[in-house]
């Protein structure tokens, strides 16, 4: 049996670190089309490095006789960083820097924060604690560098710090040394003051890591400070919750009493827009994060379903059925200027738009029957199928602009095996990898402003909840676990 | 003691009476008999309690009479010299006694009112059922194939139930909810859900029911009236459902 290897490196996605490997066999039951498709429009023979339309640059790096080793596989394994070492990071507890009676309580939270921020962020490979010196540094003057570039722990870069109650403030000061660089080590060197409480050290917590990974991970900002919207049923009504990227801080922004769903924030994080049942229908309502209340937004008629902002949050996109069908619709962000997108039979809903140019809207469409992901330009011109068969839905665009996710159940029908899983495909050529396996119904992919990690709904662990993982599919894990939880949005910064 | 003066008192009178029968010799003609007192006229009296009632009611009749032979009243006929009946006319009955004896007769009557029933009382069994009823009953929900809104061949039946008992009923105002089963995602439901309302609403109009009358909702996935993982179940999901409208 042969099969080919091939990975390919986007150009605009080189700084994110993050590169998929692909490696595919005609013959293998999860159909892969798009895959012979790629071969057919990409010879082996291809130039190495050379770009292709001016947008993406493939490399063929391997074609080879696979063992039998890989015989009966039956999904398309992704690889996050594959032949990317990522940095070695050793993050040893924060110590407390004084006797305050506090700071036992602010540092675990501090200190399970803080490690969570750098192991979720795709970016580096934590050395195991196991592995650390008994002498752990609290600042400057108390790091021996042999102990930690060399092995057991051959860490490449240390972060470490402490902090104290002092005089009602919680102080905290950080450290990020390159310990292999013993003569200039200091990369970072932060000092944070807040009011002594759980949620400020998280907060503190949030932007050290964040600042780390900003500087080792590419220049792409971390996602420590970012929040995700979503639905939850936990207070007996389908309401519009908030809480941090990590699943901490979770509560209720809306009490509208009905249904309320589809929660979309502004680029600006000031303004979120959802979908709810009124007493006359289901209407786009506007929830204002200032002032922590609606405030006036158009009722269109018919029913309103599934906003969407602009990247410049100067427009929003969304499906209405006043005309009778659902159709996709762009307003202006107050509400003015309601024009309509498509024309065609069947429903059309769930518009985004392609968040780095604001040149396309992707959405979904019924037309044929069961629903594909499409794209269109934001005048409505142009518009293309991208899903060959089965139910597509729920496309979102990655912040590079070159990516959808999309929830799909590929072989869809009585009988048919499979579920719907998150797939991930580059739009110029229409290849796609199967990011979810094995874990039920799978939907709502979102993507994290910073291209690596997504968001989702999933009903793996027996009910709807939200769940996060990194962009090739790892680092799976659950955020929600009280009620129903579902259609999370992640901010855009 | 008193016997013995009893006996004295009679031994007395029988020797008056002798010397008087000795001593009155000569015979005279006996004195014609008076005249017997003439008899005493009868007297009658009657009487009803209380003297209205309802048509139903009854009320007791009363009456009493002296020196009479032959008591009768009409409408009841022969009765006791004095006595009391129930009566239940069901008209105003005037009761008239007469009371005949051997001193004449004796007439006398009361009067009993009987008004008309009360407003006929709530109408016993069989309500006009209400609108909402009606609708309840007569009206069906319309059912969908997997992911399709048109309205297909075996529902046409109950769609011209519809389209019939709107039209006959033309003041009833209605809601069509557009209803999914839980397979599809929530968006694309949703609009589904909206497009069966509105293909269940386009046959309506197009049967001359006006569209003001009719609301249209989605509910997508959001109210399943099945919640079980099955065909039947997921079909129970896959409707346009009728909801009257106050």
């Amino acid at each position: 049996m042969i099969m080919i290897q091939g990975s390919l490196l986007m150009r605009t996605y080189r700084d994110t670190i993050l590169s998929y490997t692909v490696s595919f066999c005609p013959g293998l039951r999860n159909g892969t089309k798009r895959m012979e498709d790629l071969q057919r429009q990409i010879p082996h023979s291809f130039p190495l490095g050379s770009p292709r339309r001016g947008v993406l640059g493939f490399l063929i790096l391997l074609c080879t006789l696979m063992s039998s080793a890989s015989f009966g596989q039956d999904w398309v394994r992704t690889g996050s960083g594959l032949g990317v070492e990522k940095v070695r990071l050793a993050v040893p507890d924060f110590k407390a820097a004084n006797s305050d009676p506090q700071n036992a309580a602010l540092l675990k939270t501090f200190n399970d924060t803080f490690w969570n921020d750098l192991d979720n962020s795709g970016v580096l490979e934590l050395v195991s604690k196991s592995f650390y010196p008994l002498q752990i540094p609290g600042q400057p003057a108390e790091v021996t560098f042999n102990l930690w570039n060399a092995p057991p722990p051959n860490a490449a870069m240390l972060a470490f710090g402490n902090l104290g109650v002092a005089a009602g403030k919680v102080i905290v000061q950080g450290w990020l040394y390159d310990v292999k660089n013993t003569p200039s080590p200091q990369v970072l060197g932060k000092q944070y003051t807040d009011v002594p409480t759980d949620a400020a050290v998280r907060l503190i917590a949030h932007k050290f890591a964040d600042e780390i990974i900003f500087r080792l991970g590419g220049g792409i900002p971390g996602v420590a400070e970012s929040s995700i919207y979503f639905v939850s049923d936990r207070s007996g009504h389908k309401e519009i919750w908030a809480m941090d990227y990590d699943g901490s801080n979770q509560h209720q922004l809306t009490h509208q009493g009905s249904i309320s769903l589809s929660p979309r924030i502004s680029p600006d994080g000031s303004r979120l827009a959802f979908s709810s049942l009124t007493n006359g229908g289901w209407e786009i309502l506007m929830y204002s994060m200032d002032l922590n209340r609606l405030v006036n937004f158009p009722r269109f008629g018919g029913g309103n379903f599934s906003p969407a902002w602009s990247p410049d949050g100067m427009k929003l996109s969304l499906s209405s059925s006043r005309t009778g069908d659902s159709e996709i619709y762009v307003c202006d962000a107050n509400g003015a200027n309601l024009h309509r997108m498509t024309t065609g039979k069947g429903p059309d809903v769930s518009p985004v738009w392609n968040r780095k140019t604001g040149a396309q809207i992707a959405f979904v469409s019924g037309s044929t029957g069961l629903p594909q992901v499409y794209t269109m330009e934001a005048d409505g011109t142009n518009q293309q199928r991208m899903t060959d068969q089965g139910y597509a839905v729920s496309p979102n665009w990655a912040p590079n602009g070159q990516f959808l996710t999309l929830a799909w159940t590929r072989k869809y029908g009585p009988g048919e095996p499979g579920s719907s899983d998150i797939y991930l495909m580059d739009i110029a050529s229409k290849q796609w990898v199967q990011l979810t396996h094995d874990g039920g119904h799978n939907d709502f992919p979102w993507w994290a402003p910073d291209g690596r990690h997504i968001v989702f709904e999933s009903e793996r662990s027996g009910k709807e909840e939200i769940w996060m993982m990194l962009a090739d599919g790892t680092k799976l894990h659950q955020l929600t676990f009280t009620g129903r939880n579902t259609q999370p949005n992640w901010s855009w910064k | 003691m008193k016997a013995q003066t009893l006996k004295t008192l009679a031994t007395v009178i029988a020797l008056a009476t002798i010397l008087m029968l000795g001593a009155c010799h000569k015979k005279e003609a006996p004195a014609p008999p008076p005249p017997p007192p003439p008899p005493p006229s009868p007297t009658a009296s009657v009487s009803v309690s209380p003297d209205t009632i309802q048509a139903g009611q009854s009320a007791t009749l009363t009456w009493q009479t002296s020196n009479a032979t032959d008591v009768s009243i009409d409408g009841i006929g022969a009765v006791q010299a004095s006595g009391s009946q129930q009566v239940s006319p069901t008209d105003s009955t005037t009761y008239h006694l007469v009371a005949k004896g051997s001193g004449g007769s004796q007439e006398a009557s009361t009067r009993l009112t009987v008004t008309p029933p009360p407003p006929p009382p709530p109408p016993p069994a069989p309500p006009m059922p209400s609108d909402e009823d009606l609708f309840g009953t007569n009206v069906k929900d319309i059912y969908f194939d997997y992911d399709k809104s048109d309205i297909r061949a075996d529902q046409q039946a109950s769609m011209q139930a519809d389209i019939q008992f709107l039209t006959e009923h033309s003041n009833i105002n209605f809601v069509i909810e557009g209803h999914c089963d839980d397979r599809g995602s929530t968006e694309y439901n949703l609009a589904l859900g909206d497009q069966r309302a509105t293909s269940v609403k386009n046959a309506l109009t197009t049967a001359g029911i006006s569209a003001s009358r009719i609301k249209t909702i989605s509910y997508g996935k959001e109210k399943p009236f099945c919640m079980e993982d099955n065909e039947a179940c997921w079909q129970q999901n896959r409707r346009g459902h009728f909801v009257y409208q106050k």
